[in-house]
């Protein structure tokens, strides 16, 4: 469990991070997210000592990181960054052993891990080990970027914008990447982002960060249900999108052959009143009706098929 | 800054008085003097050997400057770039002639006295100049190439209007470099007969005069590092315009 | 026809066209003793036809050689073959134009040959640009050429000119200002890197230091290496006159000190500017991600910052090295040994062929150097670019 106590950041006078305190649970992923400048980065790098805090503490396991030395609690802490931060002039395979090897692992022992690693990122070992950054795509380099920071089984991995610099397609993929790899290692993840949508998509729970304050930490879905202040509001704003785009198209668009029970809605309706009559009658299939006969039918998992075809 | 400006001035001063007034110096220059021998060089006055000096180097600067950009227009033509990678390797190799060599190889071939020293001035100040003409020439930003000839400019109008202008602060930093060599060789052109403010600093070497190294050391000195400031101010307040 | 147009090198017909030209221009120099200017004799007058139609012949192939664009090995070997002519030309005309003259007189190349020389090198150049051999490659073709010039030197076929005369009079001479210019340079090049990459190391770490540093060096940098040394004179003269000790290890106004010392201080700008710029080229996520995953700074510095920065490090010595080798000579003017004893010498007693005694070694040196240095440079630029 990791315990953040009140932490504050002041740089001259304005306070960065401001009296922020959280827990986080073992084995689940916080998804940090605020504008720029809200603080967010600077709460994650006092978590590692890459900035001193001002003030209060951070305990994991109930030790306090200003027990150790920087440079040793840094190792037991996975990093990973925006842009990967590969060491251009070591193999994919020394990148990923970096730290195994601070920590004085014998060779054997980062071979099988460094194999191990590439192998759950779904990269051939034999391939790959002895690659330099540059000869990999951006996909990849941010997978060994991961794969680096896991490398000596961390207590806690943080992320910062890990995903920020791949394109919306590869990044969507790299996502649902590192969900599984966390439920499969059961790893404790602080990510920062400032996209709604990612932290939604990732995150047990999600801080969301306004001008250095912890403004709302919850479960994702009360983040949309109840957001704390309008800043969040206006940040899950962004995550109605999709239901945006349902609202734009119509039920004869996606209407299939069938029956389905209950009140019918007529074919020139919205996606986005066809998900909104199922929810409320609680029914997986409507008729669709064209001047009051019906035509066929409009099914949850047609719409919902739509709404993520746009994701 | 302030204490840059104030810096510069005093140098300035400093280096007019030991131009114009080297008499101001005996008390200080006497301790070096050999014992009853003169303090100050008198065979020439500093004032003529100052502008013997710099109009060397500025003639055989301004030459080079002309020959380096006509050539390193040329070969980033179309028509010139068979020559690249051939020009690349001459300034490459070039530039590890040492300046002295190229002065020494000169007397073979031209004789003694400023002949010499103004063509190896001239040789070797080629080399910088192309270099840093043909990087700014070919490392103009695409963007405003292209909009350039989007607007309708003709070759020769992009290259006086566009091209050259933006090429210039990089190509003055060639010119640059290529002056100081050329203040330094220029200097040792006085062991070729050459009339320069380095005969000063011989003469006190063949005579054991520590006080005449001293006197013309310190202005060839003073005018190096000042001319070198001046063109580094130039660049710089031209760089500033162009926004870079 | 447009055909063949396309096919021929600019370059090359440039080389063709120069190269023909030289041949109208004096090839030797006869004069009558050591101090007196020559008198330029043109090619075809250096020797009876049996010697001067093959190496014309030899000279003009190799131009042709080099015309066509496309045969980039044929272009290498035309350069090869027109160097051989002229090789053949200048030691076979040699000793017949001495035994036609005076006890005195003494035999040269002349305008002519130098510039043939230039061309067919420039021509092997420009081939060899085209081939873009590795690194092992151009280290091999260096020490061939090398190789050949020494053993053309030593063989005695060139040992009528009167370059190597003034050589063979100064024999033990010429190798111990050989070794004295090594010392110069090298031990010039070794105190600075003792000095710089440590300062440019504290540099890199404090900013406030390196505001300080770099402009300080890059004015020394400017000052004329004539007045370097000059200045150097009084300094150490009152150092070695007044620390106690000082002059028993060889610090007085003139001779290696003050020559060491003023090469000394030219060297450190390229040294700490270059140790500041090659440690500053690691990308700035490297370095973040090297701290955040617990790495001290010292291990940064030796396993990031520095082999990152290695290329441009070295580039840095390359600088020092070659520049330090040119201004060596002028060590020779403050009695500090070393080529430049030639060169002034030479200068002193209008004697051309002494200076060039000087000058020719300090140049080939210049570049064995500078090509070496590129390719060390090359070899530890191995690691692909970062292309993101």
């Amino acid at each position: 469990m990791i315990e953040i106590d009140s932490i504050t950041k002041t740089y001259g006078t304005m306070n960065a991070v401001d009296a922020v305190s959280m827990r986080v649970e073992t084995g689940s992923i916080t998804a940090i997210v605020g504008t720029s400048g809200s603080g967010k980065t600077t709460l994650l790098r006092m978590i590692n000592r890459l900035e001193e805090p001002t003030s209060g503490e951070v305990r994991i396991n109930g030790t306090s990181t200003s027990s150790v030395k920087p440079h040793l609690l840094r190792r037991r802490i996975g990093y990973a960054i925006q842009g990967h931060g590969l060491f251009p002039h070591h193999t994919v395979a020394r990148n990923i052993g970096a730290v195994p090897e601070l920590l004085k692992w014998s060779r054997d022992k980062i071979n099988e891990r460094v194999d191990e690693l590439l192998a759950l990122f779904s990269m051939d070992p034999a391939e790959f080990r002895d690659r330099f950054p540059a000869e990999l795509s951006g996909g990849q380099q941010q997978r060994v970027g991961v794969a680096r920071a896991l490398a000596s089984r961390p207590d806690l991995l943080l992320m910062d914008e890990p995903f920020g610099a791949l394109d919306p397609i590869i990044r969507t993929r790299a996502q649902k990447d590192l969900a599984h790899i966390q439920r499969k290692l059961g790893s404790t993840i602080m990510l920062v982002t400032h996209d709604m949508e990612e932290a939604i998509s990732l995150g047990d729970h999600v801080a969301v960060m306004d001008g250095g304050k912890l403004v709302q930490y919850a479960p994702p879905a009360e983040i949309i249900a109840r957001p704390a202040t309008d800043f969040v509001a206006n940040m899950v704003g962004d995550v109605e999108r999709p239901l945006r785009l349902l609202s734009l198209i119509s039920v004869s668009e996606i209407i299939e052959a069938g029956e389905a029970d209950g009140e019918g809605l007529p074919e020139t309706a919205s996606l986005r009143d066809a998900l909104s009559a199922c929810l409320w009658s609680g029914r997986d299939a409507l008729p669709a009706t064209r001047e009051g006969a019906v035509v066929g039918r409009v099914t949850l998992k047609a719409i919902r098929a739509r709404a993520g075809a746009h994701l | 800054m302030k204490t840059g400006r104030i810096l510069r001035s005093v140098l300035i001063a400093l280096l007019l008085a030991l131009v114009l007034r080297p008499d101001w110096f005996v008390p200080i220059f006497a301790p070096f003097a050999p014992d009853g021998g003169p303090v100050i060089y008198q065979r020439a006055s500093m004032l003529s050997l100052s502008l013997s000096h710099l109009g060397i180097v500025t003639l055989a600067s301004a030459a080079a400057t002309i020959v380096a950009v006509a050539l390193a227009i040329l070969v980033t033509r179309p028509a010139g770039a068979a020559f690249r990678p051939l020009s690349r390797t001459i300034t490459n190799m070039g530039q590890t002639f040492p300046p002295v060599a190229v002065l020494a190889l000169a007397v073979p071939a031209l004789g003694f006295g400023a002949g010499p020293t103004l063509v190896a001035l001239f040789l070797y100040g080629l080399l910088p100049i192309f270099e840093n003409a043909v990087t700014a020439l070919t490392s103009l930003p695409r963007a405003t190439t292209q909009a350039a000839r989007g607007i309708g400019l003709s070759r020769l109008q992009r290259l006086l209007r566009v091209e050259l202008p933006l090429a210039l602060p990089v190509t003055l930093t060639g010119i640059r470099l290529s002056i100081v060599i050329g203040l330094g060789t220029a200097t040792i052109g006085s062991t070729v007969a050459a009339r320069t403010l380095g005969e000063v600093i011989i003469a006190g070497l063949l005579t054991n005069n520590t006080a005449y190294v001293l006197q013309g050391g310190l202005i060839v000195g003073l005018f190096a590092v000042l001319i070198y400031d001046a063109l580094v101010q130039l660049e710089l307040y031209l760089t500033g315009r162009m926004g870079g | 026809m447009i055909g063949i147009r396309t096919h021929i090198s600019p370059p090359g017909l440039l080389f063709a066209i120069l190269g023909l030209a030289s041949l109208l221009v004096p090839f030797m120099t006869l004069a009558a003793n050591r101090i007196v200017a020559g008198e330029g004799i043109s090619v075809l007058r250096i020797a009876g036809p049996t010697i001067t139609a093959p190496g014309v012949a030899a000279v003009t192939i190799g131009l042709a050689m080099g015309l066509i664009a496309k045969w980039t090995r044929l272009r290498l070997l035309g350069a090869v073959f027109g160097l051989a002519g002229l090789l053949w030309l200048l030691s076979r005309s040699a000793p017949i134009l001495l035994s036609q003259a005076g006890e005195y007189a003494r035999v040269s190349p002349a305008a002519g040959f130098w510039c043939l020389v230039v061309i067919f090198m420039l021509l092997m150049a420009d081939a060899l640009a085209a081939l873009k051999p590795g690194p092992l490659m151009r280290g091999i073709l260096l020490f061939a050429i090398l190789v050949a010039l020494v053993l053309v030197l030593r063989s005695g076929m060139l040992s009528d000119l009167s370059v190597l005369q003034e050589f063979s009079s100064r024999r033990d001479a010429f190798f111990s200002e050989f070794l004295r210019h090594l010392g110069l340079a090298f031990g010039s090049l070794a105190a600075a890197a003792v000095i710089g990459f440590p300062l440019g190391i504290l540099c890199h770490h404090r900013v406030a230091l390196r505001g300080a540093t770099l402009p300080v060096l890059s004015f020394l940098q400017t000052i004329p290496s004539l007045a370097m040394f000059g200045l150097m004179i009084p300094i150490l003269g009152w150092l070695g006159s007044t620390v106690p000790g000082a002059q028993a290890i060889g610090i007085a106004g003139i001779g290696f000190a003050p020559a060491f010392l003023a090469l000394l201080l030219y060297s450190l700008l390229p040294v700490v500017g270059n140790t500041v710029a090659g440690l500053a080229s690691t990308p700035p996520a490297a370095l973040e991600a090297a701290r955040g995953m617990g790495m001290t700074s010292s291990q940064r510095l030796l396993r990031v910052e520095l082999p990152l920065g290695l290329p441009i490090i070295l580039t840095g010595l390359r600088i020092v090295l070659v520049q330090n080798i040119g201004l060596a000579v002028i060590a020779g003017l403050i009695g500090g040994g070393g080529f430049g004893t030639f060169v002034f010498q030479g200068l002193n007693q209008t004697a051309t062929d002494l200076i060039l005694l000087g000058a020719l070694p300090t140049v080939v040196l210049a570049l064995t150097a500078a090509i070496l240095m590129d390719i060390l440079v090359e070899l530890t630029r191995r690691t692909p670019e970062e292309t993101v």
